[in-house]
């Protein structure tokens, strides 16, 4: 269980998601295979923040659930650390749940309203028995306070917070056990501009202080550029393009990663360019991979997609002829 | 690093759910009632002057209510207070009782059912059908002959024919609980299904457990009272409201007091208890009224 | 949906199945046999070769496989307590009091009450609202013997009006059809109250007022339609538990039906005659929760014809 020397905190090997959905016409019933993520790869450097962007529908949550093992990958390979983690039971992979924990995007559901909030901060060291009942009080009161909180909100309940505040518990909560891998699943959609600002910026201290690893998941291309050392574009359940933050946003190569750029709202009137706003059928005729529907239909014969290196670190996908 | 935040205290749901359930005269009214009721069981030897098998006044068998005897004087010289006050404890006490085990069996199947799903529920569901299409009262009828009735086999029987409704009830709270993000964080860390159910999902299943106890008290108290009517219930002389309204009927003609207070002790006692109940449930989680 | 219902088949057949052999095992396991009775005590040899010309005396697989051959074939046996004929021929002499103060109960009380339950909802927070409701709840909640007793004690012993028992004569029937009817008038009182005011409150009957229809129009042929559904459903096992006759409205106004002979075949241990009642009106309720589930699914217009989601 000793991590591979300078193997990166978590890599994703060809992670491929199909949902089987009972279709009901009249009085039969059909099913329909909904390819979720098809084919994706990712690597995680250790002290790194890698961004996941996409809109919705387009498999990026489904991706870091798979990572996290909620939910199971269909085909393909999860390792932490440098150990395949894909195919653990329960008992094996316990203790690699500890280096990998996990903050959703709605707060409120995330916590379990039945308990106090030094109780949920407390419980992963109750699950994993670290330390005697006090030790782990302590602790959790301890984490509150660094998350921004006050020690006395251990005895609060999840109801009496804002949103901002019941993200710092989740934080809270998933650093307690010191993971090497935090999925952040749109972490900061739910709340408010100004609040936003307040949880990157705690994210970014802790992962400097912990050296943690940030797999940050959202369709915020703003935030993500605030935060992030690199970026994976999904759409339609693959990566189409891949390189550090600054390369996506001033030298974005796929079409796709210019329109998400192009959406991107420019308050100052007299800043706003010209946009290359594509629309999906122009996206799909420059792109004609992008044509063969969902890759769930019947697919038109033609040559698949690959990476391609266009830069320094700067994947992107298109059709080599 | 952020400046510390604090923030005043907000009202928790409970105080949303006591403002509901006072809004609701009838329940409050029934809550009242009730109260009294089991007061009046608990207190019974210090309210009544014999015990109530006591045949003290067999020369004045039958009288009519007076200010000597509340509610008159049974067949068999037994002072009729007493009697009543008496089978207010037996009730009372088979429902309470037959309701806690029906609980304790419909949590466990109903957290079961609503985690694990798929076969699990459905064996469950099955379980649930059984009970349901065979009418409760014959099948009843049919264990308290097996039986020869007695106390607790009958809060055996009551409870058998009341867990349905538990476990439907905590069934659907946990299926609609389980996809919620705390559930999943809870998993992300490891925890086994039996820790996952045991500590978030029973207790946030806390309103519907509690609806569904007070809720089984008034079924388990009429179906006492149908089996002592039929007289494979309490056996006497243990005082029961549903053995009483028996021998009422018999007397019913000339000596209307046999009658009428077991009837209404009987009504009384299961209306509060129904309308405290209902009226816990639309304070306690106003979704869970349905038709 | 064909393969609905014969999944709803399949798992009724199972559980009717399992219930048959757990009554069985259950009234098999009541100590003594019918003859153990103290009016007629007979010797153990006597004994012994009454029990042998029943069949009581083989083992109980087979004789439940026996029995449940039998049931195939209609034939429930013969009753102890009335050898003269066949436990069908009891049955089929027994039935027909329930079914008429039972059916007529429902009939009656399930009218009233959706006309109960649309006034309350028309005329919601009214004292006409809360009475019915009050009415609804009182009706559902006070055990059915105690509204017979109550019924008895107000009509027949105090105002004298009616007979309070007996058989005979259409006006014996008044009292035990009103305590018939409370809990099928209440029940529906209670649904067409929520069902209605549940569609009232939807806004596609705000557009309905606002293209000018008239109020009645709008109830009837849009309200009710849709608040109908649940209300169909519920009605055939409501009339199957009404019809086969309530133990204490039999018990208190002395009427020979089935309750009656219920009762009788428990304290008579007559095995076949209990068996066949238990066994009759479990697959009578089986039978009616498959035809709602199954009436369900057919007038729910999203089960039917699918989602519309590909």
């Amino acid at each position: 269980m000793t991590p591979a020397p300078h193997a990166p905190a978590l890599e994703l090997r060809n992670l491929c998601k199909t949902f089987t959905l009972p279709v009901r016409n009249g009085w039969r019933t059909s099913h329909f295979d909904h390819h979720a993520v098809k084919d994706v790869s990712l690597t995680l450097p250790r002290n790194a923040i890698l961004g996941l962007v996409g809109e919705s529908g387009s498999g990026k949550t489904t991706t870091g659930m798979m990572a996290m093992r909620l939910v199971e990958p269909s085909s393909g390979q999860i390792l932490v650390d440098g150990t395949d983690i894909t195919t653990m039971d329960h008992a094996a992979l316990k203790p690699f749940r500890r280096k990998m924990q996990v903050v959703f995007q709605d707060s409120y559901s995330a916590l379990d309203p039945m308990l106090t909030l030094g109780q949920i901060v407390a419980e992963p060291l109750h699950i994993h028995g670290v330390g005697t009942a006090s030790e782990q009080n302590e602790q959790a009161l301890a984490w509150l306070q660094r998350v921004g909180l006050d020690r006395s909100y251990g005895s609060r309940y999840p109801h009496e917070l804002s949103g901002g505040q019941r993200q710092r518990v989740a934080i809270a909560r998933a650093l307690i056990l010191r993971p090497t891998v935090l999925v952040a699943d749109e972490p900061t959609s739910a709340l408010d501009v100004s609040v936003k600002a307040q949880i990157i910026n705690l994210l970014l201290d802790l992962q400097a202080e912990m050296g943690l690893s940030i797999l940050f998941i959202s369709h915020d291309l703003s935030v993500v550029r605030s935060l992030t050392d690199k970026v994976a574009v999904m759409f339609n359940g693959r990566v189409v393009e891949h390189a550090p933050t600054e390369a996506i946003f001033t030298d974005a190569r796929h079409p796709y990663t210019r329109s998400l750029l192009d959406a991107i709202p420019v308050l100052n009137p007299r800043l706003r360019r010209t946009r290359t706003f594509l629309s999906r059928a122009e996206l799909a005729s420059s792109t004609p991979h992008l044509a063969r529907a969902d890759l769930s239909g019947p697919v038109t014969p033609g040559p698949m997609p690959q990476m391609v290196t266009v830069g320094t670190d700067h994947l992107v996908e298109a059709i080599v002829a | 690093m952020t400046a510390i935040l604090t923030a005043p205290r907000q009202r928790s749901p409970l105080y949303f759910a006591w403002r509901r359930f006072a809004a609701n005269k009838a329940a409050v009214v029934a809550g009242g009632v009730l109260a009294i009721l089991i007061l009046m069981a608990i207190f019974a030897p210090l309210i009544t002057k014999t015990g109530p098998s006591d045949q003290s006044f067999l020369t004045q068998a039958l009288a009519f209510p007076s200010r000597d005897f509340w509610f008159g004087v049974d067949d068999l010289g037994r002072d009729f207070f007493t009697r009543i006050v008496h089978g207010a404890r037996v009730s009372l006490t088979i429902g309470f009782a037959a309701a806690a085990f029906s609980v304790l069996i419909g949590i466990p199947l109903g957290a079961v059912a609503g985690y694990y799903g798929g076969r699990a529920d459905w064996v469950v569901m099955r379980l649930i059908e059984l009970f349901s299409v065979v009418p409760p009262l014959l099948a009843a009828m049919l264990m308290g002959a097996l039986t020869r009735g007695g106390f607790f086999t009958i809060v055996l029987i009551a409870a058998l024919f009341g867990w349905v409704q538990v476990c439907l009830l905590v069934r659907a709270q946990v299926k609609a609980f389980k996809e919620k993000e705390f559930v999943r964080a809870a998993q992300a860390l490891g925890a086994t299904p039996g820790y996952i159910i045991r500590r978030h999902l029973i207790p946030n299943s806390i309103s519907p457990i509690i609806v569904g106890f007070v809720l089984a008290i008034p079924l388990a108290m009429m179906l006492e009272a149908s089996l002592s009517f039929l007289g494979i219930g309490v056996p006497p002389p243990t005082p029961s409201w549903g053995q009483m309204i028996n021998t009422g009927m018999n007397f019913m003609y000339f000596y209307w007091h046999l009658a009428v207070f077991p009837t209404a002790a009987l009504a009384i006692t299961v209306l509060a208890t129904t309308l405290f109940g209902d009226g816990l449930r639309d304070a306690l989680d106003p979704t869970l009224k349905g038709r | 949906m064909i393969r609905y219902i014969l999944g709803r088949l399949a798992s009724i057949a199972l559980t009717f199945f399992v219930v048959s052999v757990i009554i069985f095992l259950m009234m098999h396991a009541v100590p003594g046999g019918p003859f153990d009775g103290n009016d007629m005590p007979v010797s153990d040899a006597v004994k012994a070769k009454l029990n042998a010309s029943l069949g009581l005396d083989r083992p109980l697989y087979v004789q439940y496989f026996s029995y449940m051959a039998g049931v195939l074939r209609f034939d429930f046996g013969i009753p102890f307590q009335s050898p003269g004929e066949t436990v069908l021929d009891l049955l089929a002499r027994a039935w027909p009091p329930s079914l008429l103060l039972g059916g007529l109960g429902v009939l009656i009380g399930a009218p009233l009450g959706i006309l109960l339950g649309m006034a309350a909802a028309l005329r919601r927070n009214t004292w006409v609202d809360y009475l019915a409701s009050a009415f609804a709840t009182l009706g559902l909640t006070i055990p059915v013997f105690v509204t017979s007793m109550m019924l008895i004690l107000v009509f027949a012993v105090w105002l004298n009006w009616v007979p309070s028992s007996g058989w005979g004569k259409p006006n014996s029937w008044i009292l035990p059809v009103i305590a018939y009817a409370t809990i099928p008038m209440a029940t529906y009182a209670r649904y067409t109250r929520s069902a209605m005011l549940d569609v009232l409150n939807k806004p596609f009957v705000t557009v309905l007022r606002a293209k000018g229809l008239s109020e009645r129009r709008i109830i009837f042929q849009h309200v009710l339609r849709n608040a109908a559904l649940p209300m169909v459903t519920v009605f055939l096992p409501m009339f199957i538990g009404t019809a086969t006759g309530s133990i204490f409205v039999e018990a208190m106004f002395r009427v020979p039906g089935l309750g009656a002979y219920f009762v009788s075949s428990i304290e008579l241990r007559d095995y076949p005659l209990e068996m066949a009642l238990i066994l009759l009106i479990t697959l009578m309720f089986c039978l009616a929760y498959l035809v709602s589930d199954i009436l369900y699914a057919f007038l729910n217009p999203r089960i039917r014809f699918g989602d519309g989601k590909k």
